[in-house]
């Protein structure tokens, strides 16, 4: 959809989903990194996939003046200089802007291009905290957590797209490129679903809501979200309201086929079964039963049950889990490419589908390096200046 | 460079509820574009009434925060599906459209006759963006879910929690804001395709498999290596110490290291050089074999400290520090002050309430909260006269016919 638009990726970590979204997209995204870095890391491999691979070093200042001489070929640059440090003096939105004004410039940084904590230093552990997500995530009485693969530069990432598809969109009615600039922190926050309503609306807090569901019942009790079961845990709430009271029955009927003693859940009427109306002591006894049931089936078995009987519930997955999903297969979501060693692997395919089809990834654009002096040439440098950043060691030969 | 909205002159309607498709919306509509937001008096937005808060606590189907709160700076319409005279509203809002979003269940635009294939026939050039938890193929596409539940699936709830506790919840549909955004993207992508080309198109947005892009580097570590990515609290594979640790403001501090050096400074600025010294923190080595101790000696000299004075000071030197913002710290700090993430809009019936505003800004050509949520069906005239064109004759005609309903 992005055909014929070429996007140089400047990027750190914090921006690197970005350029792997507009690549999803159909865009040429070049990938510029300086000589030695670790490309066998799994996250490079993964958010760079698609990309072609320039190898070039701008902490050098004849590496920075061939990005600038690039430049006015260039349709969208993404770059996440620190705020105040030297990177980002060489990418000032206003100098690159003078050297093309088509240009799409998207910075993204932990906390925004501008304000008293701009320069302020973060790695994902720290965006979280800013953002607001670590203060809900966890046990109520216990340590506010991240999620243990980080997430804050995808959001960033997914964000920093958004903005560029924005800035596009607008440039293609002729009103030329702009500078667009992105928060980390503030993408975290568009992650808290309504959370900050409760503050605005009501002053009330939200905190952390640990393993389990309170504020349900009247009478203060908490539902289980996760339960044991043969290889790992599933996440399964008693829930009211028409799909609540469809899986509560659905749920009963399947512990019947397996002959298991189902306790007081025999004698609940689910059509009138509300939630909110059990103590601690109810809930516990509704959920004895149903402990022992799920202890008795695997993820898969779950999975599959609970989708043919319509009921609301999923396993919580591992990613071993997630690689063998027949649905993932069905739709073609894996595409296998290239890798470093010449050997194959495999990587999350386009995260949408378009008129019946999932695009897929040019193996050539593997990140796999190996073009150095074409893609230069492609970018408007003369094979003389490519010969001296050769001789530099500005960029590597091949 | 233009004065003018990003998104001025695209077009958008909605059809379904909740967060995925309407957050999409929301976030075109902050640029600029013209959205409308379709409901129906007998089936409103699941958000009006489903989910809390509300003003005053009482609940009403023009008194939902949670609804309002993703969408705002949009239209809103009622019209019965079920009504035929409803349904060729329905079709004239898409012949009018640029971008059809919606998060119905698989098929349902199809079975009420307003799918791609049918609508296309009036509108070529349509962009009809189809998002839900599965995708529309697939031997599991019509299950019906909860994007809250769905986080599981995803491999999200299990990397929460210590390494040998339960999984953990996260608040709220946290995937399907992933989902939304990465919308964003593909339907404006869709749209510049459609100005070179003419084409219009149907774009498959599965809530699950954008999720999974978040996922992507522990996917690929499981693919090559075989290795499944386990949760482990706060740690980390690089820094140590990585972690929260109470302070005496009742809140937490996050800090991390990721050498000897920055260790050296963190201590120096906590006050306690010593701890550089002590051998089981000298070294990256030492520290990741002592980091329970680690943990609780720092944790104990927090507890004496001030939240905010630990960042700042030890940003002062360098050190990736940042208070743990309660979601009540996020009204107040200081980077979000200055982006202007919250803007407060006045409601029908709400009153005051503050809206967020997206990730990214543009220096050209700034989005903004351009209104507050509508109420319940409050835009028809404003849509279907001044954006349709419909007569005061035929608008009166229709609201015999029931079609606002």
């Amino acid at each position: 959809m992005l055909g014929g638009y070429k996007v140089l990726d400047l990027s750190g970590r914090l921006g690197w989903l970005a350029g792997r979204i507009l690549v999803d997209l159909g865009a040429d995204v070049i990938k510029v990194e300086r000589p030695g870095i670790d490309r066998d890391d799994a996250d490079w491999r993964a958010f760079n996939i698609g990309k072609r691979l320039l190898t070039l070093d701008v902490t050098e200042a004849a590496g920075q003046e061939a990005i600038l001489a690039a430049l006015p070929r260039i349709d969208i640059l993404i770059e996440t200089a620190t705020p105040g440090g030297p990177e980002a003096a060489w990418l000032d939105p206003e100098r690159l802007a003078g050297l093309n004004l088509e240009l799409i410039h998207v910075s993204v940084t932990p906390y925004g291009r501008e304000g008293p904590r701009a320069g302020w230093r973060a790695s994902d552990l720290e965006i979280m905290a800013a953002g607001g997500a670590m203060s809900i995530v966890g046990e109520p009485d216990g340590t506010p957590l991240r999620i243990s693969v980080p997430q804050s530069y995808a959001w960033a990432g997914a964000h920093a797209a958004a903005g560029a598809l924005v800035a596009l969109t607008h440039r293609t009615g002729g009103a030329g490129g702009q500078h667009v600039d992105v928060s980390a922190q503030v993408s975290i926050v568009t992650s808290l679903a309504h959370a900050p309503t409760f503050v605005d609306m009501l002053g009330v807090v939200p905190g952390r809501v640990g393993s389990g569901i309170s504020g349900r019942s009247v009478h203060g009790g908490t539902y289980r979200a996760f339960w044991r079961c043969k290889d790992g845990y599933i996440n399964f709430i008693l829930y009211g309201g028409p799909a609540g009271r469809r899986t509560n029955k659905a749920l009963v009927e399947w512990m019947r086929e397996k002959d298991l003693d189902l306790g007081v859940l025999a004698e609940i009427d689910w059509d009138t079964y509300d939630p909110i109306l059990a103590d601690q002591d109810e809930i516990d006894r509704l959920e004895a039963p149903i402990a022992t049931f799920f202890e008795t089936v695997t993820k898969a078995e779950f999975l599959d049950g609970a989708f043919g009987r319509e009921m609301l519930g999923y396993p919580v997955s591992t990613v071993a889990d997630i690689a063998t999903d027949p649905q993932l297969a069905a739709r073609e979501f894996w595409q296998d490419l290239p890798s470093p060693d010449g050997g194959s692997e495999r990587h999350c395919g386009a995260f949408y589908r378009v008129d019946g089809e999932r695009p897929e990834l040019s193996p050539s654009a593997a990140g796999n390096g190996g073009n150095n002096r074409h893609i230069l040439l492609e970018l408007g440098l003369l094979e003389a200046q490519i010969d001296a950043l050769e001789a530099e060691h500005v960029v590597a030969a091949e | 460079m233009s004065g003018a909205a990003a998104l001025a002159g695209v077009k958008v309607v909605e059809f379904g509820g909740y967060a995925a498709g309407p957050h999409i919306g929301k976030v075109l509509a902050n640029f600029g574009a013209t959205v409308v937001h379709v409901e129906s008096k007998a089936r409103p937005d699941g958000f009006r009434l489903q989910y809390p808060p509300y003003k005053d606590g009482e609940p009403g189907l023009n008194r939902g925060g949670c609804f309002a709160f993703f969408n705002d700076s949009k239209y809103g319409v009622t019209v019965d599906l079920k009504n035929p005279a409803g349904l060729e509203l329905a079709r004239r809002l898409i012949d009018w459209s640029d971008i059809v979003i919606e998060n119905m269940r698989p098929g349902v635009m199809d079975r009420i006759g307003l799918g791609y294939e049918t609508m296309r026939q009036t509108n070529p050039s349509l962009v009809m963006l189809s998002t839900c938890n599965m995708g529309q193929t697939g031997p599991r596409a019509r299950t019906p879910g909860f994007g809250s539940q769905l986080s599981s699936l995803a491999g999200f709830c299990g990397a929460i929690g210590e390494a040998d506790g339960s999984p953990m919840l996260l608040y709220g549909p946290y995937i399907d804001f992933i989902a939304s955004v990465m919308s964003t993207s593909v339907a404006l992508a869709a749209l510049e395709r459609r100005r070179r080309t003419g084409q219009g198109a149907l774009i498959d947005v599965s809530q699950y498999e954008s999720g999974l892009h978040f996922m992507a580097g522990a996917l690929f570590a499981n693919h090559r290596n075989r290795i499944v990515a386990e949760r482990c609290g706060n740690r980390d594979a690089e820094a140590v110490p990585h972690g929260a640790y109470p302070c005496c403001d009742d809140r937490w501090v996050a800090f991390s290291c990721r050498s000897d050096a920055e260790f050296e400074t963190l201590v120096r600025r906590l006050g306690q050089p010593a701890l550089a010294e002590d051998p089981r923190f000298a070294t990256t080595d030492e520290r990741r074999r002592n980091v329970d101790e680690l943990d609780a000696v720092l944790a104990e000299h927090c507890r004496g400290l001030d939240s905010e004075a630990v960042a700042a000071a030890l940003q002062e030197a360098g050190i990736a520090a940042y208070r743990v913002n309660t979601i009540a710290d996020l009204f107040h700090d200081p980077q979000l002050e200055e982006r202007r993430t919250w803007r407060r809009r006045r409601h029908g019936e709400i009153g005051d309430q503050a809206y967020v505003f997206p990730g990214f800004d543009l220096a050209a050509t700034p989005g903004d909260i351009t209104r507050a949520a509508p109420l319940l069906g409050g835009d028809n005239e404003i849509v279907f006269k001044e954006f349709l064109g419909m007569t005061d004759e035929e608008f009166d005609a229709c609201a015999d016919r029931e079609a606002f309903d």
